[in-house]
């Protein structure tokens, strides 16, 4: 009988860090001991903690192990599951602020103490390949409550009540997207599980796959049943292999036991669900574009109207729903939209999985309450910015988006308030940039991904973004006049009036919103050609200051193109340059802080 | 499966396999298990402790703990409740432990016979 449950994550960014072999490892020292049948080891999903990866989790005793290697299992067996000693050392820890002493229990860590999880509850707590344990968390009663004691109407109403929003970006109010596909005449009609996520640095969609596939399938089929449809796609691209395999796993267990497929619940309604794997082109998760790829035609997008809830896949009224927002659905239909829309702000409810990124100590996904400020979800939970480096700008909503400053820092995060502000919620990145970071070269970087992503059916964003990115290039690049300024700005606002879809519409976000806030980096490379970050190459100089250097040579030892020159013990070193390639080896090198970077 | 009601009996049968990891339960056992409990003996208390809550499902978790410090008393089976209160019963086998979660885990009866005075 089991006495023991050991946690593993196997989640993707675990998975990375050798998780794998830390189930083997700790399932053959358990073996060693004759302890395999009484301890349990269990693959979860995501803990959120990616940055301390991999996470181990022992239950009953509630003590999470961080950064833990293969190596360490044999210690982790025979000391805490056979003995009872916690190995502290690889404990995850915080420290008091008042008493300065270490915290060892999980429920005061500051990274979860903070965070209230609807959309992740099941990550990290379940086997995401049993259905047994999802069902344990009372998964699929929302699904048997809906079918047998609600009509599809009051399922849409309750949905409606709890004010959920569109999580994938848009933040279009979901129980009003299904209403209209409810009022298309009857027929065949499609329920879409967009997870295709493209921002870069977003990853929650995953992880929720990942951790708790069941919950997207079970609110798939509420969804179905609400408009009246009885199939289902789940649209993902190929580059998520775990979160697929662990769908397809999902899929056929349900369907096992009838939660899927004909006369669920004896109620007469069917429900199935079929994954479309996508190529990962960013224009696919624009929902026309989506539409076009699932038909297997190019993922190109298509004016609106009609809607989607209207003409869809196969020309059928379709509603699309992002994975976060399917993943709020189950718990609102278990636990009641009132409950629902008791958390969060006026007129953005619920909670918010953000994926953070960037210069942040806690790298990983957080659930917090919509109306959380940013200073406490950078703070708080992420750690704030490492090495003690200074908080710059925090951008959100990926390549649609823009950036937030210090000011902003005090604003409760909600849809409205990002917009306000001139950056979006997007689909919840958030990458944290610090000083080192130039602005310029932030908006160049986006814009090159906005270049390639492209799908070109529209001039303005297929020439356009290919322009402003020439031109951002050129600033970098120490090659901008006023004139490049201006033009980007006026080129900017072109691109934004006149793209055919979202992906054209909000290609500029990122370069408007640097330009506002960051004028005086572009005027910095533009006129006095310099990077005050110190990131664009062709910008920097190197010199060596004579008064601090020692002769010692370091410097020209490191140096790859010979570019410095002097005697060793007798005369100064010098930097040529014209053969100077700005890499930095010899500011490295330097022990006495003689090479200057300017 | 065919009715709401065979998803509750699941939900309740699956629940018990994965309540460890929720924490809330009013009783936490710990069995002292560093090497001089377990040359006491302690093993086979811990498994009849394991092996009876699989059967009963009495509410708490048992869970191993190192040296308590009392060697001598060994094996040792403490029993925390949720104020945190904790009675250590002594020189437990296979049959108190037993007897231990009927009487005190499953109705909240002290033994006192066992425990360290």
């Amino acid at each position: 009988m089991e006495r023991m449950h050991v946690l593993v994550c196997a989640g993707t960014g675990c998975t990375s860090s050798l998780s794998a072999q830390v189930v083997e490892q700790i399932q053959s020292e358990l073996v060693k001991l004759n302890l395999q049948t009484e301890v349990k080891v269990i693959k979860t999903g995501c803990f959120g903690l990616c940055q301390k990866g991999p996470i181990v989790a022992i239950h009953p005793d509630r003590v999470f192990y961080c950064h833990v290697t293969p190596a360490d299992a044999a210690e982790i067996v025979a000391e805490h599951i056979y003995k009872g000693r916690p190995v502290k050392r690889l404990e995850l820890t915080d420290i008091d602020e008042v008493t300065k002493e270490k915290i060892f229990n999980i429920d005061e860590i500051k990274f979860y103490a903070k965070q209230q999880r609807i959309a992740l509850k099941n990550c990290g707590v379940i086997n995401p390949e049993d259905i047994d344990e999802y069902i344990a968390m009372e998964g699929y009663m929302a699904l048997g409550k809906a079918l047998t004691t609600m009509t599809p109407q009051e399922v849409i109403d309750e949905v409606k009540k709890s004010g959920l929003r569109g999580r994938g970006g848009g933040g279009f109010p979901t129980g009003a997207k299904w209403q209209f596909a409810a009022n298309q005449p009857k027929g065949q009609k499609y329920v879409i599980c967009n997870a295709d996520e493209g921002d870069p640095g977003a990853f929650m969609d995953r992880s929720i796959l990942e951790g708790d596939p069941h919950v997207v399938l079970e609110s798939m089929a509420i969804a179905g049943y609400a408009i009246g449809a009885n199939h289902g796609y789940v649209y993902i691209r190929a580059e998520y292999p775990i979160a697929v395999e662990r769908l397809e796993i999902a899929l056929k267990q349900a369907r096992e036991l009838g939660l899927l497929g004909n006369n669920i619940f004896s109620s007469g309604f069917d429900f199935d669900i079929e994954i479309r794997l996508g190529a990962g082109a960013f224009v696919c998760g624009e929902e026309t574009a989506l539409i076009q790829s699932i038909e297997g035609k190019r993922g190109m997008p298509r004016p609106k109207p009609p809607f989607p809830a209207v003409s869809g896949v196969w020309g059928k009224p379709t509603i699309i729903n992002n994975v976060e927002t399917f993943a709020n659905v189950a718990p609102i239909l278990r636990k009641g939209s009132e409950w629902f829309a008791s958390i969060g702000t006026e007129k953005s409810k619920g909670t918010k999985v953000f994926a953070l990124g960037g210069k942040i100590s806690n790298t990983g996904l957080v659930e917090v309450p919509m109306g959380t400020t940013l200073r406490e979800v950078i703070y708080e939970i992420g750690g704030g910015c490492p090495d003690n480096k200074n908080f710059k700008a925090v951008q959100t909503g990926g390549p649609s988006g823009g950036c937030l400053t210090e000011a902003d820092l005090d604003t409760g995060i909600d849809f409205d308030n990002l917009v306000a502000l001139g950056s979006m919620m997007g689909s919840g990145g958030m990458i944290v940039l610090d000083e080192d970071n130039c602005m310029v070269d932030v908006a160049r970087f986006y814009m090159d991904f906005i270049v390639d992503e492209s799908c070109g059916k529209c001039s303005p964003c297929r020439i356009g973004t290919k322009r402003m990115l020439e031109m951002l290039t050129d600033i970098c690049e120490g090659r901008g006049t006023a004139e490049t300024l201006s033009e980007l700005e006026r080129l900017a606002h072109k691109v934004k009036d006149t793209s055919l879809c979202g992906l054209g519409q909000t290609a500029s976000n990122p370069v408007l919103s640097t330009l506002r806030l960051f004028k005086s980096e572009y005027d910095a490379h533009v006129f006095d050609k310099k990077c005050p970050a110190h990131v664009c190459k062709n910008l920097l100089t190197y010199s060596i200051e004579a008064e601090l250097c020692r002769k010692c040579g370091l410097c020209a030892r490191n140096c790859p193109t010979s570019a410095i020159t002097g005697v060793l013990g007798k005369e100064v070193y010098v930097i040529d340059p014209a053969k100077c390639i700005r890499c930095g080896a010899c500011m490295t090198a330097c022990r006495f802080g003689a090479v200057l970077r300017g | 499966m065919k009715t709401l009601q065979d998803l509750q009996k699941l939900r309740d049968e699956a629940k018990k396999r994965v309540s460890m990891r929720e924490g809330d339960v009013r009783y936490r056992v710990l069995v002292g298990m560093a090497t001089c409990g377990i040359a006491a003996g302690a093993r086979p208390v811990l498994n009849a402790l394991v092996e009876a809550c699989a059967k009963e499902h009495y509410d708490c978790t048992v869970t191993q703990t190192g040296c308590i410090g009392m060697c001598t008393y060994e094996p040792i089976v403490e029993v925390l409740d949720q104020d945190g209160k904790k009675t250590t019963y002594i020189h437990v086998d296979a049959k108190k432990a037993v007897e231990i979660l009927e009487s005190h885990v499953k109705n909240g009866i002290l033994l006192e016979a066992y425990s360290l005075q």
